[in-house]
C-alpha cells in the first residue's frame, strides 16, 4: 500500500490552507488563460513562470499554482471553442467540430455543461492513471543510461515531428533552430565559449523563458495586428445553464473510452494533448459510424475530444516527471518551470522528493473538483471573460511578457531578444513550421548532448553503443517509426476541417 | 512554394555557417578534441538536409499579410525594442501607457480607447506588479539625464552601440 500512503503524505502537503488557495487561484487563471482566444495553456503558462520565479515561491507551492493554471487552461479551452468556434488552445480544436453546432442550436449551456464533465473524468481517470504508472515507470527508468536517454530524446522529436505537423522536414528544422540555439553558452566541460560570436550577452546561454515567451506570446500580439482583433465576438446566446443529466448518461462509455484512448496518447513523449484530442474523437467516430451524425452537434462528438484532450493532459505528465521528457508544448513549459527551480526531473525525483511529486499529484486531484465546480455553475463567469476586447488583452499580455523577463534578468538584451523571437515564432508559423519542437530544443538541447557525450566516453567513441541496449534499439526503433510511419498514415489520418458558419 | 525555398535557402545557409563556427569550437585538455564539437554539428548537418528538402519539395504558398500590415507589424516591432531599453532608464509608467497604447491601436485603430487602455494598462499593471505581487526591480519613473537617455537608444542603433 505505497500508494496509499504516499499519497496521504500528499494530501498533508496540498491541503494546507496556503497550498489549496494557489491550487484554486491557478484553477481560476488557468480557465480564464484557456478560454481566452490567442492565450493557450503554453503561453499562458510561459508569461506566469517568470512572475512566479520573482515571487519567491517555493518548488512545491509553484508547481501546484502552474500545474492548477495547466489543468484550468485545458478546462477553459472548450469554453471560446463552443461558444466562439474558436479553440481557446490547440487541443481544443475537435470541439468546435461538435461544440459549436450544438450552441448553435441553442444549446450552448449544455454543451458547456457536458464538456466540463467530459473534462473531468478524462482530468481525474488521467490523474489516477498517472498516480499509478509513474512510480513503476520511475523504477524503469533507473535503467537508463546515456545511450538510452539520447534515444529517447532523439524519440521525443521524432513523434513530435511526425504526429503534430504536416511536414516532416519543417518539424526537424524547427528542431534543429531550438538545439543549435540551446548548444550557444560556456561549454559545461571545458570551460570556453561555444558559438558565441564573440557577445558577452551570450556566455551565460539563451534563457529558455526568454525564447518561449517571445515564440507563444509575442508572436500572438503580431497575429492580432495583422487580422486586427477579428472575429472574436460571441455569435451565440447563453441562456439558463443547466445539467443534462440524459447527455451525460448517454455519453458515460465516450467518455471513459477516450479517457482511455487520450491518456495513452499523452504518455507518448512529443505526442500530447492534441494528439489525444484528435484520437479520441475519430475513434468515437468510427465506433458511432454514419448514423452517430458527428459534426452536427451530437452529444457524443463533445464529450470525446474533451475527455481525450484532458486525459492526455494528465498522461503528458508521465514521461515528464518521471524521465524528464514532456509529451506536449505546455508540457515543455511545465518542465522549464521544474528547471528554473532547480528540480531535476526524474527517476531521482520520485525517491528524492516524494513530497514535491505527491504533493503535485494531490493537489492535480484537488484541482479537478474545483474546476468542475468553476467550470459548471459558474461557467457564466468565464462566458463574461471573453468579452474582454483584443486591444485591451494583447497590449496588456504584451506588457505583463516584459515585466516578467525583466524582472528576471533586468537586463535590455533578454527584452531584445524575446521580440527576435517573437518574430521568428511569426514567420515559422506562417510558414506551417511547428514552434514546440524550438522549444523542446531548447529546453533539452544540453540534456541531449550531455547524454551523448556520456555515451561516447564510456565507449571510448564506438557508435555502435547508442544502439547496444535492448532498450535502446527499441527506443531508435519506435523513433523511426514515428517519424516514417504517419507519412504513408497522412491520408487516412486527416484532420477534420472545423465547420464554418 | 517561393516562402519555402527562400527560408530553406536562409537555414541551409545558417546550417552551413553553424557547421564552419562549430569547428572552430575551442577544446581543450579536458573536454576532449571532438566532444564539443561533434553534436553542434550533427545538429547543422540535419538542418541543412531538411533545408534541402524544403527547398525541393516546398508547401503551398501561405497567406501573407498586405504591404500596410507589414508597415505596422514593423512598427510594433520599432516600438517594442524602444519599450525594451526605456523601460530601465525611464522606469515604467511612461514607456508602458505609450507601448500599451500604441499596440492597442495597432489592433483596433480607435484613438480614444487605445489612450484609455494605454493609461489604464500602464497604471493597473503597475499596482498589480508593485503592490500586489512585490515585484522588485520595477521603478514608477525615473528622470534620465540626456546621456543615459542616448546610452539606451544607442543600443538599438548597429554599430554604434554595445
Amino acid at each position: 500500500m505505497d500508494i496509499l500512503s504516499n499519497l496521504a503524505l500528499g494530501f498533508s502537503v496540498a491541503l494546507s490552507p496556503y497550498t489549496l488557495m494557489l491550487a484554486v487561484c491557478g484553477c481560476f487563471l488557468g480557465t480564464i488563460i484557456g478560454a481566452l482566444p490567442g492565450l493557450g495553456p503554453s503561453n499562458g503558462v510561459a508569461i506566469l513562470i517568470p512572475i512566479t520565479f520573482t515571487l519567491g515561491l517555493d518548488a512545491t507551492s509553484a508547481l501546484v499554482l502552474m500545474t492548477s493554471v495547466y489543468y484550468g487552461a485545458m478546462y477553459g479551452g472548450r469554453i471560446s471553442s463552443i461558444l466562439l468556434n474558436i479553440p481557446g488552445d490547440e487541443p481544443a480544436l475537435m470541439t468546435t467540430l461538435d461544440g459549436y453546432p450544438m450552441a448553435k442550436q441553442g444549446r450552448a449551456g449544455d454543451a458547456l455543461v457536458l464538456s466540463g464533465v467530459a473534462s473531468f473524468v478524462g482530468a481525474l481517470l488521467a490523474t489516477v492513471g498517472l498516480m499509478l504508472l509513474a512510480p513503476t515507470l520511475a523504477r524503469v527508468a533507473f535503467l537508463f543510461g546515456p545511450a538510452e536517454y539520447f534515444a529517447l530524446y532523439l524519440l521525443a522529436f521524432c513523434t513530435l515531428g511526425g504526429m503534430a505537423s504536416n511536414n516532416q522536414a519543417k518539424s526537424a528544422i524547427a528542431a534543429c533552430i531550438g538545439l543549435g540555439i540551446a548548444m550557444i553558452g560556456v561549454d559545461s566541460s571545458s570551460g570556453l565559449p561555444r558559438l558565441t560570436g564573440g557577445n558577452l550577452h551570450l556566455y551565460d546561454g539563451i534563457d529558455f523563458l526568454v525564447a518561449i515567451v517571445g515564440l507563444f506570446a509575442i508572436a500572438e500580439v503580431f497575429f492580432f495586428i495583422e487580422s486586427h482583433g477579428k472575429g472574436s465576438s460571441i455569435g451565440v446566446k447563453l441562456e439558463k445553464v443547466r445539467v443534462p443529466w440524459a447527455d451525460v448518461w448517454l455519453t458515460k462509455w465516450t467518455m471513459l473510452r477516450s479517457s482511455a484512448v487520450g491518456f495513452i496518447a499523452g504518455i507518448l513523449p512529443g505526442a500530447g494533448a492534441s494528439l489525444g484530442s484528435f484520437l479520441a474523437y475519430m475513434t468515437e467516430k468510427s465506433i458511432a459510424g454514419e448514423k452517430g451524425k458527428f459534426g452536427t452537434g451530437v452529444p457524443k462528438g463533445i464529450a470525446a475530444p474533451e475527455a481525450g484532450n484532458n486525459a492526455a493532459a494528465g498522461g503528458a505528465l508521465v514521461p515528464m516527471l518521471t524521465l524528464g521528457v514532456p509529451g506536449s508544448g505546455t508540457t515543455a513549459v511545465l518542465l522549464a518551470l521544474l528547471m528554473t527551480l532547480n528540480i531535476t526531473p526524474g527517476p531521482t525525483l520520485f525517491s528524492d522528493r516524494p513530497e514535491v511529486v505527491w504533493g503535485l499529484i494531490a493537489s492535480l486531484l484537488i484541482a479537478n473538483f474545483v474546476l468542475l465546480l468553476m467550470n459548471v455553475p459558474m461557467v457564466k463567469v468565464f462566458v463574461k471573460v471573453l468579452m474582454v476586447p483584443a486591444w485591451i488583452l494583447l497590449p496588456g499580455v504584451t506588457m505583463i511578457s516584459f515585466v516578467g523577463i525583466f524582472s528576471l534578468s533586468g537586463s535590455y538584451f533578454d527584452l531584445l531578444l524575446m521580440i527576435a523571437f517573437g518574430v521568428l515564432g511569426y514567420i515559422l508559423r506562417k510558414l506551417d513550421i511547428p514552434t514546440v519542437p524550438v522549444i523542446l530544443g531548447i529546453l533539452l538541447g544540453g540534456n541531449m548532448e550531455d547524454a551523448l557525450r556520456r555515451a561516447m566516453t564510456l565507449s571510448d567513441g564506438d557508435v555502435m553503443y547508442l544502439f547496444s541496449s535492448p532498450i535502446s534499439t527499441g527506443l531508435w526503433i519506435a523513433a523511426i517509426a514515428g517519424f516514417v510511419a504517419p507519412m504513408f498514415l497522412r491520408n487516412v489520418l486527416r484532420k477534420p476541417q472545423a465547420v464554418t458558419d | 512554394m517561393a516562402s519555402d525555398r527562400i527560408f530553406g535557402l536562409v537555414t541551409l545557409i545558417t546550417a552551413v555557417a553553424y557547421i564552419a563556427a562549430a569547428t572552430q569550437i575551442q577544446t581543450n585538455f579536458f573536454s576532449g578534441e571532438y566532444l564539443p564539437k561533434l553534436f553542434p554539428m550533427m545538429i547543422g548537418a540535419v538542418a541543412a538536409i531538411s533545408s534541402l528538402v524544403m527547398i525541393f519539395k516546398p508547401d503551398p504558398e501561405p497567406e501573407w499579410p498586405a504591404s500596410k500590415s507589414w508597415m505596422n507589424m514593423g512598427l510594433a516591432v520599432i516600438v517594442l525594442a524602444f519599450y525594451a531599453v526605456l523601460l530601465k532608464p525611464m522606469g515604467f509608467i511612461l514607456p508602458t501607457a505609450f507601448a500599451a497604447g500604441i499596440l492597442s491601436y495597432q489592433i483596433s485603430p480607435r484613438t480614444k480607447p487605445a489612450f484609455l487602455a494605454g493609461i489604464g494598462l500602464s497604471i493597473g499593471l503597475f499596482v498589480l506588479f508593485k503592490f500586489a505581487l512585490g515585484l522588485g526591480n520595477i521603478v514608477a519613473y525615473r528622470i534620465p539625464t540626456p546621456a543615459k537617455l542616448w546610452e539606451a537608444i544607442s543600443i538599438l542603433i548597429p554599430f554604434v552601440g554595445h
